[in-house]
């Protein structure tokens, strides 16, 4: 066993933890946060996607000992001070289906916009290539990003159509349940 | 206590409003109860021994080692469970005459496929269950390996199971001429000016839901409570329980959130038998989550079938017949509905065409694989990938446009409904209207032009466009018509909706959606029958101790059948609460008008009394009407009278290198007719999914197997779930004729792009290439299949694999049903 110090969404733990043990597992099964999720065992699908120390990382090719004195935020605590635009945008283009893929999803989305606060529609699509999703075919999950990227960089544009026939009519009303969780 | 708000004007109708999902607000902030995140108290974690070899006899099993290690608390072999486990049930004997060699959920004495589970162990860990499988030591006597349909029903072939006369499960027929819904399909034949033939294989594909199967199952003395990452919670639990003795009554099935399914979930799988086993030998909570490897080597597979077709024609371009024979791959077992996919497609392979005469034959086959089950669609691509690939075909031989002999011969809109040679009458729809829109969506006419100038000048990047036209029966089912198809079940489906005392509204339904919106389209359902506010409605489902009835979720059914059963209930309530409103309005029933949530008297304005009042005047009950039991709650039950028929168009542009044999699509524009639009945001979602799968059929996906029956791509590097990068933007559109068959109108939507887009896809890239003298090209189509189609002929061949290196197969000499011309 061995004792690491980590920061979990805002909390401090410290842990004992086999060498072995990946951070995911450790999320999951130490800490509770089930959040994120396992969705292969070959990091291939990044389900499991996760912050440390700011970088998307995908938690199953990650050992919890590497975690150690690091921070890592997974979904419960991205969006701590309300609804993170991505999460916000992910619901408002029905950038989900089934969910699953969802956490790691936003996580990665998140870091790639850090990166590229404008991307186009393939560079999104390139940018979360890492991340599998069975449910969407994607096209919703990349207006997501966009329309997120749009919000967070804040001057107004809004996303380009990049000339795509124009989205399913959308009314803009967001489900009242959501934004009044935020 | 004002449990009633004032309403300032009618509300806007919900049905046709992109609502965004309540389900999200869970599932963006990881507030989900997936099956694996389940902790109970005392809870031991279960691990599967599995098989290694795909045949083979199990000389011995040692287990010693297995119990001595860390953490171990119990394993179980296949003769430990032997006199318990009983068989997992296959609900549909397509024929009386149907073998079914029985399924066990753990081997005993034999094993058939690779994976199959051989033991299981019991530990206070999971890694310490999983620890302990390498220390399973079982010894194996091989047997020859059953891997080839054509091989396996050829006589004196080696048997997947010996104490069967042959590979063959089962025989089906649909004969046009003998059931009176067609013509002599042999005398079309003869008669015909041209005939093509062509034998066409549909790949083994995996569902690969993104949240791998886990089972929690808790004893609680005599009663116990499966939780289960399915499809299925109420035929699991009537399956459950005859499979284990477990009274129905006892036994409490939950399907919490659902990470997916595409029919992948629509099973009951040896491991919830197990898993209710252990749990009751040793009165302990278990668990068992698979991993990735487990999921796809183990969890059922899809499609797995070699088509033979001809079709007949006139030298105009009249189609006269169609003639199809099936080998349908069932793996080692008959699970669920392993038999019955395919005869789900039987009556689909006419699509929209009018073909006077059509016969279908399948032959069920044993193979040492993991059994076929549902899978997106299920039957219905198949069918469709065969006749839209063979229109093209016959345009080819008649020197026709493929888009002019689709309309020569497709229903016209003036002639629904209409009763097709299979038998199935066809409820609504304008075929040309929707193939209009979708050739302005994809650009068409600029696009053959630019076909044509490629090809003008040898351009070593070619384009190609493939047409699609499709339709599927959906809504499954009616149940006299499974009863007629000798399925082991009704295809009705349940609801109940009730009114809580301060007007909120609970809806329970059976239909178990696992990412389809049920909570959202429901709710939307709902507010507009009743007049509530899409806010104030819960949507219940996926207990059976919450949903007591239910048929749950697959074929494209929830919102044409279950969505109908909660209308149904909704207007049910509202006869309830007129009674009530009478009562309290001292008015006649008849003499009531009910709009936007409120019962008022005809022509007496600024009367009214709402329903949520009612609500609230029906738990006090203390002002009733004389004899009505205090209760405005009701159940609903819908069967369908007929399936619902969506329709579309399909187009794909794509470009094909013919020096790399990489294809690229440049652009897929599609149209759907799903009938009434609920939520345009949900159906638009539904489509761009099924896209996806279809097309990942098309250019990526191939379960495969090597000569010793080991699964070549068992993992997600080796089974391409296609990422972002590797799918194109999607223009799609909807025609809308309403569905006559139930009070919604819609038709079903879940399947629809899956089951379309994927000979567009295919039909494309031989377009593009079919001036360089090729024919047909094997799914999915690699660069490495396309560019041997391209130089060296045939369809490309196998894939490579471990052990067959690539052997390039020319499948043209396959033989076929009938002399048909080639």
């Amino acid at each position: 066993m061995t004792r690491i110090s980590v920061r979990v969404d805002g909390a401090s733990y410290d842990d004992d933890v086999e060498p072995r043990t990946l951070l995911v597992h450790y999320l999951r099964e130490q800490l509770g946060k089930v959040g994120t999720v396992v969705g292969c065992d070959t990091s291939n699908c990044g389900a499991c996607t996760v912050h440390l120390d700011g970088e998307a990382v995908k938690s199953c090719t990650v050992f919890a000992v590497q975690a150690d004195g690091a921070e890592v935020t997974t979904i419960e605590g991205v969006g701590q001070d309300g609804l993170h635009p991505v999460q916000k945008a992910f619901h408002e283009m029905h950038g989900l289906q089934c969910g699953y893929c969802t956490p790691g999803m936003i996580m990665a989305s998140i870091d790639l916009l850090g990166e590229n606060p404008d991307p186009s529609d393939d560079e999104v699509r390139e940018g979360i290539e890492g991340n599998l999703c069975r449910c969407t075919g994607y096209q919703n999950i990349v207006r997501a990003v966009r329309h997120a990227a749009a919000e967070m960089r804040g001057d107004g544009s809004g996303p380009p159509t990049d000339g795509h026939a124009a989205p399913a009519q959308v009314d803009t009303a967001a489900a009242p349940h959501v934004v009044g969780q935020a | 206590m004002t449990a009633v708000e004032e309403r300032t004007g009618a509300p806007t109708p919900e049905i046709g409003k992109a609502r965004r999902r309540k389900e999200d607000a869970r599932l963006i902030t990881g507030k989900t109860t997936w099956t694996d995140n389940m902790v109970l108290p005392g809870m031991l974690h279960l691990a599967v021994v599995r098989s290694p070899v795909a045949h083979a006899r199990i000389t011995s099993v040692d287990v010693e080692a297995v119990r001595q290690a860390p953490g171990v608390v119990a394993v179980y072999t296949g003769r430990d469970l032997a006199e318990e486990q009983g068989s997992l049930p296959c609900a549909w004997p397509v024929t009386p005459e149907m073998v079914n060699p029985g399924h066990p959920s753990i081997a005993v004495d034999q094993v058939n496929h690779v994976g199959e589970a051989v033991a299981v162990i019991v530990a206070r860990s999971k890694v310490a269950a999983q620890d302990a499988v390498e220390l399973a030591d079982i010894d194996y006597e091989p047997l020859p390996v059953v891997l080839d349909m054509e091989e396996a029903v050829k006589d004196g072939a080696d048997l997947v199971h010996d104490h069967t006369e042959s590979n063959t499960s089962y025989h089906f027929v649909f004969d046009a001429g003998e059931m009176g819904t067609g013509g002599d399909t042999e005398q079309a034949f003869a008669e015909a000016d041209v005939v093509v033939s062509r034998r066409l294989v549909q790949q083994r594909l995996i569902p690969a839901f993104m949240e791998p199967r886990s089972v929690v199952v808790q004893p609680q003395g005599d009663n116990y409570t499966l939780w289960s990452s399915t499809q299925i919670p109420h035929i699991l639990r009537v399956m459950a329980a005859m499979v284990t003795g477990i009274p129905e009554h006892k036994l409490r099935v939950v399907a919490p959130d659902v990470g997916g399914g595409f029919g992948g979930k629509l099973q009951v799988n040896p491991e919830e038998i197990l898993c209710l086993l252990i749990a009751r030998r040793l009165g302990k909570p278990v668990k068992w989550t698979e991993t990735r490897s487990e999921s796809l080597m183990t969890g059922h597979h899809g499609r797995d079938q070699v088509q033979y077709v001809d079709v007949a024609a006139d030298r105009e371009g009249n189609l006269k017949g169609l003639r199809v024979r099936l080998l349908a791959d069932m793996g080692a077992y008959l699970r669920l509905v392993t038999p019955g996919v395919p005869i789900l497609g039987a009556f689909m392979f006419i699509g929209i065409y009018k073909f006077p005469a059509y016969r279908f034959e399948c032959d069920g086959v044993f193979t040492n694989k993991v059994p076929t089950d549902a899978y997106r669609g299920a039957g219905r691509p198949e069918a469709t990938f065969a006749i839209e690939r063979i229109m093209d075909e016959l345009a080819v031989e008649l020197g026709m446009d493929p888009l002019e002999l689709r309309r020569k011969n497709w229903i016209q809109a003036s002639e629904f409904p209409f009763t097709t040679a299979a038998g199935l009458e066809y409820d609504s729809g304008d075929y040309e209207t929707a193939t209009q829109q979708a050739l302005d969506l994809l650009g068409y006419d600029a696009l053959r032009a630019e076909q044509q100038r490629r090809r003008e000048s040898n351009d070593p990047v070619q384009l190609g466009i493939g047409i699609s036209t499709f339709t599927e029966m959906c809504g499954l089912a009616p149940s006299r018509v499974l009863g007629s198809l000798s399925y082991g079940a009704g295809g009705w489906e349940q609801a109940s909706i009730r009114m809580l005392p301060t007007g909120k509204v609970e809806v329970v339904t059976g239909s178990t959606p696992h990412g389809q919106g049920h909570e959202t389209a429901w709710s939307q359902l709902v507010a507009d029958q009743l007049g509530v506010p899409f806010e104030d409605i819960e949507v219940l489902h996926g207990d059976t101790a919450i949903s007591s009835r239910g048929m749950d979720t697959y074929g494209s059914r929830s919102l044409v059948v279950g969505g109908s059963a909660v209308v149904k209930a909704a207007d049910k309530v509202i006869a309830k609460a007129r009674k009530v409103a009478a009562h309290l309005l001292e008015a006649s029933e008849d003499d009531l008008d009910f709009s936007a949530g409120s019962f008022s008297v005809r022509g007496t304005p600024g009367s009214g009394v709402s329903i949520q009042e009612i609500a609230l005047a029906t738990f006090a009950s203390h002002n009733f009407p004389e004899g009505m039991e205090p209760s405005i709650d009701a159940d609903a039950t819908f069967d369908p009278e007929n399936f619902s028929f969506p329709h579309g168009t399909h187009l794909c542009a794509m470009e094909v290198d013919t020096e790399t044999g990489f294809v690229k699509i440049r652009k897929y524009a599609c149209v759907d007719d799903v009938g009434t639009i609920v939520n345009p945001l949900i159906v638009e979602g539904q489509v761009h999914g099924g896209l996806a799968q279809g097309i990942a059929q098309a250019l990526y996906e191939e379960a495969v197997y090597d000569a010793d029956g080991n699964l070549t791509t068992g993992t997600f590097v080796d089974y391409l779930v296609p990422a972002a990068s590797d799918l194109p933007h999607f223009d799609t559109g909807n025609t809308v004729h309403a569905a006559p068959g139930n009070p919604i109108g819609a038709k079903g939507v879940g399947e629809a792009g899956c089951i379309a887009s994927t000979p567009a896809v295919v039909n494309a890239a031989i377009d593009a290439v079919r001036h360089l003298g090729v024919t047909d090209i094997r799914m999915p189509l690699t660069p490495e299949r396309v560019w041997r189609a391209i130089h060296a002929g045939g369809d490309g061949g196998d894939r490579a694999s471990a052990r067959t290196n690539a052997q390039a197969v020319d499948s043209s000499d396959a033989p076929s049903t009938a002399g048909g011309a080639q």
